[in-house]
């Protein structure tokens, strides 16, 4: 019997801010740029010439900013319920009659319960099905239900399967363009709702496969993913004032890795290697740049922030975020204490 | 494309389908064979009866799709698409070899006329959802067969498919079920029931029929009704098989799920079905 992790908790003091676990808890922190539902837009605004192009849910269509394609061509959209064996075996029917499915549920959903329809329908036949899921790793509060810290451990092992973790905004609309160009199926992880527009500072142009620089520096590279990409450039900033000079190398593309980035980037002598993931340490992507190094010899001080094998709590998102060492200060004090 | 042919032409079709079958199971001293006996009726009314589709053009846009939910029945299909025309009757010699176009669990991308990769249990009918979508999509008129087993049916996916088939109003979808009552560990409604297995369908929105599936002229009036029907509703057709039909021997036996038999079996099982021939 598992007991409670708890001791028992009583009233808040009288004018104590609660905090929220509210699944529409935006990452975004406040006064920062964010544009809405860029998925949702962006799809609808391919689907005018994209005529193959249709949407699935189950259940999840505002959830996943699949609404926003289904407003604009409700013909064009289909609502498969709570079901997602089915959303994702008829997204694979539909593939097979010509027609460019994308299927949104929560990365939880798709990557747990749906799995050996992805794998069985859609990867192993290469068809040209697009699995585009919110909720990725610690973006709700709601606790392991809700929490898919282990999602890319599970698809990496996926042939065929590309895997995007875009960080912002800007970051979604380009992949979301490019998925839909590609043949083949895709699992992308969304930041839904209103999302972060970061990466409009640096010269960054979205390609599958490709790994990008987005700011150099002598003692510390990082190599990150998703929305800590975001992350790692606040801490970049901040590390400045102790005069700690971070590189950050975007990898939107957990598979296929980069590797020509990864490893030149990585070569160059006497930077510690911080590889940085909303996602368990386990099977990620610090694990598949880990295995790369170590396949091709080249060993620097490595390190990992990612969160840890555990089911995670429930809770407020920036206190999780803290908690499990993913927010940019715990980045930046990590990286302080390592570099020291 | 094949036209519709006589009672005893189908009972003919259905004797070379399972003549092929035990060929194949006797290249590889093994296989499938007692459900490719069983279902071969279904098959010969599917493929010389109800299917459009042309032999040499497995992709043709105009075919009506037969998905083949039930991997390892693969040497049912590969002796129906034999007889029909679309794999030579020389590659039966291949079955189950290696490099072979007919391996011993059916996939797509090794076989012409296999719709899907089936064997991963409970996903032919979620993608017929899907085709039939997309061929209503595209205005076509063809159906999507989908054969299962009644195994499958303990499978919580094909009741999503069924339900979401219902909900989207498939009349374009046809699914037979292969009652043949085993499964890996025993009798199906033993492992777990699912009787009453049409009312189940029908309380699901569907058309549900339910016939002796070793009775063609039966199948036959059942895969016309399915067709024929105007609701707008998914249509299901039991069908009740005996495992090993054709073989007296093999019927009669405490059949395994997935038959062995002495090396001398197999001639004497064509012999069986030799005489069955002529009845």
């Amino acid at each position: 019997m598992r007991l409670s992790k708890f001791a028992p908790r009583h009233a808040v003091n009288a004018g104590e801010r609660k905090t929220t676990s509210a699944m529409i808890a935006s990452i975004a922190p406040d006064g920062i740029a964010t544009r809405n539902a860029p998925f949702g837009h962006t799809l609808a605004r391919l689907a005018h010439e994209r005529l193959g192009i249709v949407g699935l849910t189950a259940d999840l269509a505002k959830y996943t900013d699949l609404h926003v394609f289904a407003q604009e061509h409700p013909d064009r959209f289909y609502q498969m319920g709570m079901a997602e064996q089915v959303l994702m075996s008829a997204a694979a029917g539909l593939a097979r009659e010509g027609f460019t499915p994308f299927a949104t549920t929560y990365a939880v959903f798709a990557s747990r319960r749906a799995y050996d329809f992805i794998c069985m329908a859609i990867a192993e036949e290469n068809l040209d099905v697009k699995i585009v899921c919110a909720l990725p790793g610690l973006t709700t509060g709601y606790g392991p239900s809700h929490q898919a810290t282990e999602d890319i451990a599970i698809f990496r092992g996926m042939p065929n399967l590309t895997i995007i973790d875009p960080c912002d905004a800007l970051d979604i609309e380009q992949a979301t363009e490019a998925i839909a160009d590609y043949k083949g199926p895709v699992y992308m992880r969304l930041l839904r709702g209103k999302v972060p527009v970061v990466l409009d500072e640096y010269d960054y142009t979205f390609q599958i496969g490709k790994a990008r620089l987005l700011r150099d520096g002598a003692d510390v590279l990082f190599i990150s993913s998703g929305l800590m990409t975001m992350r790692v450039l606040e801490a970049a900033k901040a590390l400045e004032a102790d005069r700690i000079d971070c590189a950050v190398l975007h990898v939107p593309t957990i598979k296929p890795l980069d590797t020509d980035a990864i490893l030149a980037a990585a070569r160059r002598a006497g930077r510690m290697v911080v590889v940085a993931e909303n996602h368990t340490m386990i099977g990620g992507l610090g694990e598949g740049v880990a295995g790369l190094l170590m396949r091709e010899g080249v060993t620097p001080v490595f390190r990992q922030i990612a969160l840890p094998d555990e089911f995670l709590d429930a809770g407020a998102l920036p206190t999780l975020h803290d908690r499990y060492g993913i927010s940019t200060s715990e980045i930046v004090r990590r990286v302080r204490k390592w570099v020291k | 494309m094949p036209r519709a042919g006589s009672n005893v032409g189908l009972a003919e079709r259905a004797y070379r389908i399972r003549r092929h079958a035990v060929r194949m199971g006797q290249v590889q001293g093994q296989g499938y064979v007692g459900q490719a006996l069983g279902v071969a009726d279904v098959l010969a009314v599917a493929y010389f009866h109800a299917l459009r589709y042309r032999p040499t053009d497995t992709r043709w846009e105009g075919r009506d799709r037969f998905l083949l939910s039930i991997g390892h029945y693969a040497i049912a299909l590969y002796a129906a698409l034999i007889e029909a025309g679309v794999l030579p009757e020389e590659e039966l010699e291949t079955y189950g070899t290696d490099d072979s176009r007919m391996p011993m669990s059916g996939m797509a991308a090794y076989t012409p006329g296999m719709e899907i990769t089936g064997g991963s249990l409970g996903h032919g009918l979620g993608i017929a959802v899907g085709m039939c979508l997309g061929l209503k999509r595209k205005r076509s008129g063809s159906f999507v067969y989908n054969l299962m087993s009644d195994g499958e049916l303990g499978e919580g996916s094909t009741w999503e498919a069924a339900m979401s088939a219902a909900h989207h109003r498939l009349d374009n979808l046809i699914a037979i079920v292969d009652f043949n009552n085993q499964q890996a560990d025993g009798p199906s409604t033993a492992m777990l029931s699912s009787e009453p297995v049409t009312d189940k369908f029908e309380a699901f929105g569907w058309h549900a029929q339910r016939v002796d599936g070793n009775d063609i002229e039966a199948v036959r009036m059942a895969f016309d009704l399915a067709r024929g029907l105007k609701e707008p509703r998914p249509r299901v057709i039991v069908c009740d098989t005996r495992m090993a039909k054709g073989v007296p021997f093999l019927e009669s036996r405490d059949i395994a799920h997935f038959i062995r038999v002495e090396p001398h079996e197999w001639t004497l099982a064509l012999e069986a079905l030799e005489r069955g021939r002529s009845h």
